[in-house]
């Protein structure tokens, strides 16, 4: 266990930071936009960029720490690469039946 | 012999590295690595009626850069939408999208850019795959640019490393 440099360290902090304040703002976007589609795309941020800035700092922190390269972080990017466009599909398409169910049988849905 | 030791390479080495990633590196582990790489394909196969071929690795090398660089521009932009949302309203709009894609391995990693990507949500494909529906989050400019911009940025790589 190696203390780390405070560069490294100041690094690790804004990394976390900035994901602190992306998913602020996915929160926020969840609460003031105005329509259920609209909200859809808020927490995208978190998922995408948010995530990246708190597996960075893990992977710089912990490979620094234990003098070695720690990879395992960069799974949690890429399992939910892979796994969010099931959930995110699923909510669209409920909303869009509903949606749909609520305005006429054939009717395109258009803007929100 | 390695042909047949490992008919889909790519999903071995995936599965190794996957592997090693979550444990330590260390001689057990690394067999083990070797018994998953052999095994779960051979025991996946029939789940997998399908078999999807990556070409130019170069093309997709291109296509991670371009996808890793619109993921942080598009998020900043989602983000300045969501913070200037009061004041002024982002322009949500339905867009269809006309697809040249077949492949249902394409399909999957289309569904996975456009996910990754904020400020598009994948909604609805058509039956025939012949059309794509995506919620944009603030469309700016003719929506005409913008389904040329996705395809030629997205749909085109793909197109080259699954159905060259």
């Amino acid at each position: 266990m190696t203390p780390l440099p405070l560069w490294a360290e100041i690094l690790v902090g804004a990394l976390l930071l900035l994901s602190g304040v992306l998913a602020l703002i996915s929160a926020l976007g969840l609460h003031r936009l105005p329509n259920f589609f609209s909200r859809m795309h808020a927490p995208a941020i978190t998922a995408a960029l948010g995530v990246w800035a708190v597996a960075l700092a893990s992977i710089l922190y912990f490979s620094l720490h234990h003098g070695r390269l720690e990879l395992q972080s960069w799974l949690i990017i890429l399992l939910l690469a892979v796994t969010a466009p099931v959930t995110t599909t699923l909510l669209a398409r409920a909303a869009l039946f509903r949606k749909r169910t609520e305005t006429e049988p054939k009717d395109r849905p258009g803007t929100m | 012999m390695m042909k047949r030791l490992f008919p889909n390479p790519l999903l071995s080495a995936a599965l190794a590295a996957l592997w090693l990633l979550l444990n330590q590196p260390s001689p057990g582990h690394l067999l083990i690595a070797l018994l998953l790489a052999i095994l779960m394909p051979l025991l996946s196969a029939p789940l997998r009626p399908q078999r999807g071929a990556v070409r130019r690795p170069w093309v997709l090398a291109r296509l991670i850069l371009t996808v890793g660089g619109d993921v942080q521009s598009s998020a900043l932009q989602v983000a300045r939408g969501v913070l200037a949302g009061r004041r002024r309203p982002p322009n949500g709009r339905f867009v269809r999208i006309p697809l040249a894609l077949r492949d249902a391995h394409a399909l999957a990693a289309l569904a996975v850019i456009t996910t990754a990507v904020p400020g598009t949500v994948w909604s609805e494909l058509a039956a025939d795959r012949s059309s794509l529906l995506l919620h944009v989050f603030d469309l700016q400019g003719e929506e005409a640019d913008f389904i040329a911009q996705y395809k030629q940025r997205y749909e085109q790589p793909l197109l080259e490393i699954f159905e060259a």
